[in-house]
């Protein structure tokens, strides 16, 4: 057996390889081109921006990895985003981290910023100015911001993860291959939605629960949504669709008939002839709530968490909308978001109500990463699937997933409030 | 050249490296971020089959891995302290866990070798000897394994 694919590459990739254009170049290059193989890709092309998720502490590895390419002269070649980190560095000593991790995670940080990235620190790059365009080729990495880039910005990334991410953002070039290729982008499976009732889909938390459906069902697989009213479709609600997507399968690109990009270009021609189609009903969805649900909802609660993926300036006016009825928080609020969007709802007098009722903002990293929460926290309500999905083995924390409405109403309660009508 | 008795199986190196260990077979695909210890390289995935088991110095067999990206980073440093497995053989061009070995080969030099290789040949258990070179590579063991393919 010997490796089928040839790959080609041009001079200046010959260059890069070979170490003219340095070191830290080369080093980067020859990442890029041994996943070309693996890939089984027949040529490199050029991404416009990246989206790098190896600024996220794990061990000594990362970091010697992105100190190897400072020292070795690397920078960026394209305009480059970072995700979330280990520390809230708004928040000091918000992370219980060690001291001695905490100094490695901020190493980490101040690597990748040497490389020429922007200290954006966060997994939703998308709400934040310069998205890509639809049918561009960039390098996004994490996987709710590749679903999120694929499917609703119609831009076109592979999953990229670390280390790959930071070799394209050095090199400026990717491999030829998965969703850069648009035959790799048409759906090989469609889920009919129409059971699904407008009102049930009016929260994110019921699209967290399709998300987590669609993954189960389609697993890495290129899905069309259908039966949903574009009128019912926004970016919050593809995000968490995306995001729970992402978690329970390996979704990378979705389509939603009538809605996302791609399926609107495609028009009456998606979902292909003959591919195969699923169904998902109400009581799936509420199975899936349930499913993800790890704890008893009569058990105590003791937190809620929001904005995992990052929370939105428009969810952060949802949540001032349900602010609007007085009634302090009796449990610990949690809202995880970016310093550029904080900025943005600060100035738009979001966070007063939000403030004044008990909620704690975290930027720059997330509560299902690092500790944050108290110790002694055991249950935490939670819109978000992707934080229902990992949180229990990441933290210990037993979770309740619930709209933004039953997650206020239960900060105020002090225990799990349920509004079954929504869903 | 195969002994008589002895059992072998090709691969296409996805990368390339020595290595020698007791296999391991996965029932399931594995998230070493979040499904594995950090620093012991023991399975803590609660949800899979063999949750406990040590991948440490073990020639891991699985058909790919699942989940985070951030697998990578948890490889490279498994493979850095040593708790890593002695190599792997999957059955998909799992980027995800070329990555990692990849890093660990550039910044510390230590080849773990990962091929694509059909396991259905492969023994359960035992001791086997890993090969991968740059294109193609090879699964060496004696023959007192069980096949698992009976």
């Amino acid at each position: 057996m010997t490796v089928a694919s040839t790959l080609v590459l041009t001079a200046e990739d010959e260059a890069k390889l070979s170490g003219e254009r340095g070191p830290g170049v080369a080093m980067a290059m020859r990442i890029v081109v041994a996943l070309a193989r693996v890939s089984e890709a027949t040529k490199l092309i050029d991404v416009e921006s990246a989206h790098i998720d190896s600024c996220l502490y794990h061990g000594q590895a990362g970091l010697d990895f992105a100190e190897k390419l400072v020292r070795l002269g690397a920078r960026v070649s394209v305009p480059t985003t970072l995700n979330v980190s280990s520390l809230d560095l708004m928040h000091p000593g918000l992370v219980r981290l060690d001291a001695e991790e905490s100094a490695a995670a901020r190493r980490l940080m101040d690597a990748y910023v040497a490389l020429g990235a922007r200290p954006t620190w966060t997994c939703a790059p998308y709400q934040i100015e310069s998205r890509p365009e639809a049918g561009t080729d960039v390098a996004w990495a994490e996987s709710n911001a590749i679903v999120f880039a694929n499917s609703v910005l119609g831009a076109r990334t592979a999953r990229y993860g670390d280390f790959l991410d930071a070799c394209a953002a050095v090199t400026g070039r990717v491999p030829l291959a998965g969703l850069h290729l648009p035959a790799e982008r048409v759906p090989t499976l469609a889920v009919d939605c129409s059971d699904l009732p407008a009102h049930v889909l009016e929260s994110e938390a019921a699209w967290a629960a399709l998300g987590f459906l669609v993954g189960r069902i389609v697993g890495e697989e290129v899905s069309i949504l259908t039966g949903i009213n574009p009128a019912s479709v926004d970016e919050d609600r593809l995000k968490a669709l995306g995001a729970t997507a992402a978690s329970s399968g390996g979704v990378a690109l979705f389509h939603v008939a009538g809605s996302t990009p791609e399926a609107r270009a495609a028009g009456s021609a998606w979902p292909p002839d003959g591919i195969r189609s699923t169904v998902v009903t109400r009581e799936m969805l509420t199975a899936a709530r349930n499913e993800l649900t790890t704890a008893a909802t009569d058990a105590s609660l003791d937190a809620v968490s929001l904005g995992t993926p990052h929370f939105s300036l428009t969810e952060f006016e949802k949540l001032a909308e349900l602010l609007r009825e007085p009634g302090d928080f009796v449990l610990p609020v949690w809202i995880s978001t970016s310093r550029a969007v904080l900025q943005q709802a600060r100035e738009r007098g979001l966070l007063e109500a939000l403030e004044a009722a008990g909620a704690r903002i975290v930027v720059d990293t997330c509560t299902y990463l690092v500790p944050i929460l108290a110790d002694s926290v055991r249950t935490t309500m939670t819109t978000s699937g992707k934080w229902a999905w990992y949180a229990p083995a990441n933290m210990g924390i037993q979770v309740v997933l619930g709209t933004l409405a039953e997650c206020v109403a239960s900060a105020r309660a002090g225990r799990v409030i349920r509004d079954d009508s929504a869903w | 050249m195969t002994q008589r008795g002895d059992g072998r199986a090709d691969g296409i190196a996805l990368c390339a490296g020595e290595a020698d260990g007791e296999l391991l077979r996965l029932d399931e695909p594995l998230s070493f971020w979040g499904g594995t210890d950090l620093a012991t390289g023991v399975i803590t995935d609660v949800h899979h089959p063999q949750c406990g088991a040590s991948l440490a110095g073990r020639v891991v067999v699985m058909s790919a891995s699942r989940g985070s990206s951030s697998s990578s980073s948890v490889l490279a440093e498994q493979i850095r302290s040593g708790v890593a497995p002695a190599a792997m053989l999957l059955a998909t061009r799992d980027a995800i866990v070329v990555l990692g070995a990849l890093a660990a080969a550039e910044v510390y030099d230590v080849r773990m070798p990962i091929l694509l290789t059909d396991a259905a040949g492969i023994p359960r258990s035992g001791r086997v000897r890993v090969s991968a070179g740059e294109d193609s590579g090879v699964v060496l063991w004696d023959g007192c394994g069980t096949s698992a393919a009976v």
